[in-house]
């Protein structure tokens, strides 16, 4: 589309059962009841001059610029702060009002500098569209009075600048910062004419305040005097293109203003339903690593892993990849291939992939990075539910009164989010936190959790049990849920379970470390609090009993009745941008898209007749059963698009093993990453931004990734699995990722109605899409289960076996923050590096006084799989006995460390429990002298002849 | 994949422990049920052809029972 500003209708839009008919220079409006006079002029399409206003922001009433005159009200008012009334007969546009705006326009520009011409903002500003509107034709106080001109602009964050002379001091930033974001970072400093926006103190810079660089502020702000440096690099966008963010999975949209190639700026888009028009640091600045020289964009080959690159053209890379893939399928069998799909890559990317795996290979040895993180949240809804996937959309926790988050930290995983939670939580929903650190939101502006249950590491399911225990003990259940939509005799069998004495809080206090007390109080809120919601993360998942945690979430939401409505639910907080996708579009080896178990005939034969080839009706392997099987022998060859398993993967030394022992590894990715130190073949990839296709973010919510310039490398990345494809002689002929789509819904019961073209008029849809629900289901489960009664499933507590002891006396959990992603592959390559440019180990203050360790020292960090060193950073977040680190940085390796212990019941890996020692330390270890040897030989790419 | 013979029976027996609560005989199915759901053929090969030893009761029993199903099929 051509490029014009975001529709503002002033103030927020109201819902009301009751509508109003009132009277706008001469036109009838009608609009909900509430709405101000304000957005309801400019909803029929007469908006009133304004700078203090805007419809992310409650009214605020202070430029005087909006007024209107009203029959029967005395002299004028502030449209954005007057609600309609019936038959309100309103005029906008009169000799006085005209006079009131022109002296009040003329009193900002007199203090503005007026050098529009040069201005970053020029024709994209509101101030000076403004001047226009009310026909400012001269300024008559001259400019020798006090001003705020010549003040020297706050450059320190990266991706905006503030320029104190160009403010108006609408305190519209200030407002997006406590409203949108509720960070609280800004402030007006001081009264009067020296009134200043200030970040943090007045010693602060935005880089050191508390800002989080979420840009709500650059969004609202009026001028250029928050801007972003993109566009005083590149100048103002000249077309727009609305897409969906490649970060978390938050599903943010976006639209992508460009001029020409150029990306000038990411803008949040104010319709998209999962982001409502926010964003953070990662999905509106972090996009430069698209561009950046680490890029590969030819295709490379290597006979073997310890030899340069060598660059060669898509033909005979594919042809070199065909010929490994064959021979190996020859000489090992068809069990022998397999790969992996991504859940940064869309749908229909996904989608081909396990297509390659199960009908091109023959095997059904794909496998997502869900096996890594979510994979206990499809097992254990998938159990429970009957549907692997969350309950809720995200607007369904502004209806809940009681929200619960175990194991995520959304204001740094999922921050778009938070903030939702975080203005909801300001409205008074009480806030219990379980979670081994003291996380933001336990305390943060304007929100403090009711509870915060610091457990111990790995005893996730004693206090699920625990709470369950209070609840049926103390008759808090809701029986008549139960009686009516779950299986009553199971709930009776797991009530008299829960009910034993030794799953009472006190007596497992030994166990989670968990005051009784508080506990109990939690688990009486959760029950009797009014809608009650549960959102959890990585915290749940990633230990040796994270199915069983996730069931027993389950258990707790169904005994208290809180699922199948809004405001209530279990609603995982999915870590990569298309994880459920990849999840739904059937990565995992033991089902088909929309999690039909592979043995299935019927499913099976539904695919054959589509594929026209007979598909191996065995489960195939799992990631960390290839790498076992590629150790031993049996499986010889990988297809990895988008994921670094290397990194990402736990006890790094055994990936590495397994990698080294295959025949053929594929790498396709934007970057040679720390996989590709094992690669044979790398095949360059497509950002999200050079791409056509869908991702589904935590709420079911498909939605469009369209492409905003061309690609880098000539090919999307579903082309690029094609042509593999078709050199395997597969004869794929899709020329639109739309094509794609078709199949997935023709073959996938819960995508049945979904298509490129409804997308493009519906923006998003929710899973399921078919008969049953035509429109999608923002929530599920409202009439019945969709397994029909809900399963009750006993969870008994296990104790992890990784045990401290007295060499290894410390639990380590790792985790992410808020600048960087995943494993940094993109982030790193972005200037978010200035707020994290390595991975530090969070430890007790009580902890480091014990090893001699002082803020910012190094320490080897040890485990029985391995040992890393890194610097500390001695904080109370964590609670003595247990250090916390990142993953986002390969210098660090944090996953040298973390063990082979997984989910009994998927293998994820249980990245949040293990033993370490921690001891000072002089500098990196030995192991990361040595990687960053392998790393650099393995990254040569040998001059081309004649050079 | 004998060489990860013990990893098998680790599994096995992490799988066992957290059905055992169902009961022997409900546990002993529901391990042989998830074994043969989610593993690739080569390890439910390569756990039925060695040795019983490092087993818990409910996991032998369902390997035993999965040597029944799975051979005579």
């Amino acid at each position: 589309m051509a490029y014009e500003p975001q529709a503002d209708f002033g103030t927020p839009e109201v819902r009301a059962d009751t509508q109003v008919t009132l009277t706008i220079d001469g036109r009838r409006v009608t609009v909900p009841e509430g709405t101000s006079v304000m957005r309801a002029a400019a909803e029929c399409g007469g908006a009133i001059p304004s700078l203090c206003a805007t419809d992310s922001l409650a009214a605020f009433g202070s430029c005087r610029l909006c007024l209107v005159e009203v029959d029967g009200m005395r002299g004028t008012t502030a449209s954005c702060t007057t609600p309609v009334a019936q038959d309100m007969i309103v005029r906008t546009q009169t000799p006085r009002l005209e006079k009131l705006r022109r002296g009040v326009m003329e009193l900002y520009i007199s203090d503005h500098p007026l050098d529009c011409l040069t201005c970053s903002a020029n024709n994209d500003c509101e101030l000076q569209d403004t001047a226009a509107e009310v026909g400012l034709r001269d300024v008559r106080y001259g400019y020798a009075g006090a001003h705020h001109l010549g003040q020297q602009p706050d450059l320190s964050n990266p991706y905006f600048l503030f320029a104190p002379d160009k403010c108006i001091v609408c305190s519209r930033c200030v407002r997006a910062c406590d409203e949108v974001q509720g960070t609280l970072a800004l402030s007006v400093e001081a009264r009067g004419f020296a009134s200043k926006i200030s970040a943090g103190q007045r010693a602060d810079d935005f880089l050191s305040s508390d800002c989080v660089s979420c840009g709500a502020c650059v969004q609202a702000c009026p001028t250029s005097a928050l801007m972003e440096k993109s566009v005083k690099a590149h100048g103002k966008p000249e077309r727009a293109v609305i897409t969906t963010c490649a970060y978390c999975g938050v599903g943010c949209t976006f639209r992508a203003e460009m001029r020409g190639e150029q990306l000038v700026r990411m803008v949040p888009w104010k319709d998209g339903k999962a982001n409502r028009g926010h964003s953070c640091v990662k999905g509106r600045f972090a996009w430069g690593y698209a561009h950046h020289q680490d890029r590969i964009t030819t295709p490379m080959i290597r006979e073997s892993i310890d030899q340069p690159w060598r660059e060669v053209s898509w033909d005979e890379a594919l042809a070199f990849t065909a010929g490994r893939i064959s021979a190996v399928k020859a000489q090992h069998g068809a069990r022998a291939l397999g790969g992996i799909t991504s859940s940064r890559c869309t749908n229909e990317e996904t989608f081909l992939v396990q297509k390659l795996v199960r009908a091109g290979f023959g095997s059904n040895n794909v496998d997502t990075c869900a096996r890594v993180c979510h994979s206990p949240t499809g097992y254990g809804l998938k159990t429970t539910f009957g549907t692997s996937a969350g309950t809720q959309d995200f607007d369904s926790v502004m209806d809940a009164d009681v929200i619960v988050v175990i194991g995520a930290n959304p204001t740094d995983a999922h921050p778009v989010f938070a903030s939702r939670m975080k203005r909801r939580l300001r409205q008074g929903a009480q806030l219990i936190v379980i979670d081994p650190r003291r996380i933001d939101l336990v305390r943060s502006p304007h929100v403090k959790a009711a509870h915060h249950l610091p457990l111990q590491p790995g005893t996730n399911v004693a206090v699920m049990t625990a709470m369950a225990h209070v609840i049926v003990t103390e008759g808090l259940a809701d029986e008549d849920f139960v009686r009516a939509r779950c299986d009553w005799d199971e709930y009776q069998d797991w009530a008299r379970f829960v009910s034993a004495s030794q799953h009472s809080p006190k007596f497992l206090e030994a166990v989670t470390k968990v005051p009784a007390a508080e506990l109990r109080a939690a688990a009486r809120l959760y029950a009797t609090g009014g809608n009650a919601a549960i959102y959890y993360g990585l915290g749940v998942t990633e230990h040796s009993q994270g199915s069983s945690t996730v069931m027993a979430i389950a258990n707790l939401a169904m005994a208290t009745g809180n699922i199948g409505r809004a405001g209530v639910g279990v609603n995982p907080l999915r870590g990569q941008n298309n994880v459920q996708g990849a999840c739904d579009m059937g990565s995992f080896p033991h089902e088909l898209s929309g999690y039909r178990h592979i043995s299935d005939a019927a499913t099976r034969r539904m695919f054959e007749q589509d594929w026209g080839v007979a598909l191996d009706p065995e489960p195939g392997l799992r990631i960390p059963n290839m790498l076992d099987a590629a150790i031993d022998g049996s499986f010889r060859a990988l297809y990895i698009q988008g994921e670094d398993i290397l990194q990402s993967d736990p006890n790094t030394r055994h990936v590495a093993a397994g990698l080294a022992a295959m025949d053929c590894v594929i790498v396709h990715d934007l970057f040679l990453n720390e996989t590709a130190n094992f690669a044979h073949v790398f095949l360059p990839g497509s950002t999200f931004l050079e791409k056509n296709g869908t991702f589904t973010n935590a709420e079911r919510r498909i939605q469009p990734v369209r492409k905003v310039m061309e690609t880098a490398n000539g090919l999307e990345d579903w082309q690029v699995t094609q042509a593999l494809a078709n050199a395997l002689g597969l004869g794929w002929a899709y020329t639109h990722p739309a094509q794609i789509l078709d199949e997935i819904a023709r073959l996938t019961p819960t995508f049945a109605g979904v298509s490129w073209d409804r997308l493009e008029r519906e923006a998003s849809l929710q899973w399921p899409v078919n008969d049953q629900f035509p429109d999608g289901a923002p929530v599920m489960h409202v009439d019945g289960f969709v397994r029909g009664k809900g399963h009750f499933v006993v969870t008994d507590y296990m104790p992890t076996d990784e045990k401290t002891g007295p060499r290894y006396p410390l639990l380590l959990t790792t985790g992410r923050i808020l600048s960087q992603y995943n494993v940094g592959a993109q982030t790193r390559r972005t200037a978010n590096t200035a707020w994290h440019p390595e991975d530090v180990l969070e430890i007790h203050p009580l902890d480091a006084e014990n090893r001699g360790l002082k803020e910012g020292d190094w320490a080897r960090l040890a485990s029985r799989t391995g040992e890393t060193s890194l610097r500390v950073s001695v904080t109370d977040r964590v609670a003595p006995g247990v250090v916390y680190t990142t993953f986002h940085h390969p210098e660090t390796q944090a996953n040298v460390v973390t063990t082979d212990y997984s989910d009994w019941a998927t293998n994820c890996p249980e990245y949040k429990v293990t033993a370490v020692q921690v001891t000072p330390s002089n500098g990196p270890s030995d192991w990361q002298e040595d990687y960053a040897g392998l790393t650099a030989r393995s990254r040569r790419i040998a001059a081309e002849p004649g050079e | 994949m004998s060489g990860t013979h013990d990893r098998l029976v680790y599994m096995a027996n992490q799988i066992a422990r957290n059905f055992a609560v169902q009961g022997e005989t409900a546990a002993i199915a529901a391990t042989a049920r998830h074994i043969h759901d989610f593993w690739d053929p080569r390890m439910r090969d390569a756990i039925m052809a060695g040795e019983d030893a490092g087993l818990s009761d409910i996991a032998a029993g369902a390997i035993a029972r999965l040597r029944g199903t799975l051979r005579s099929g």
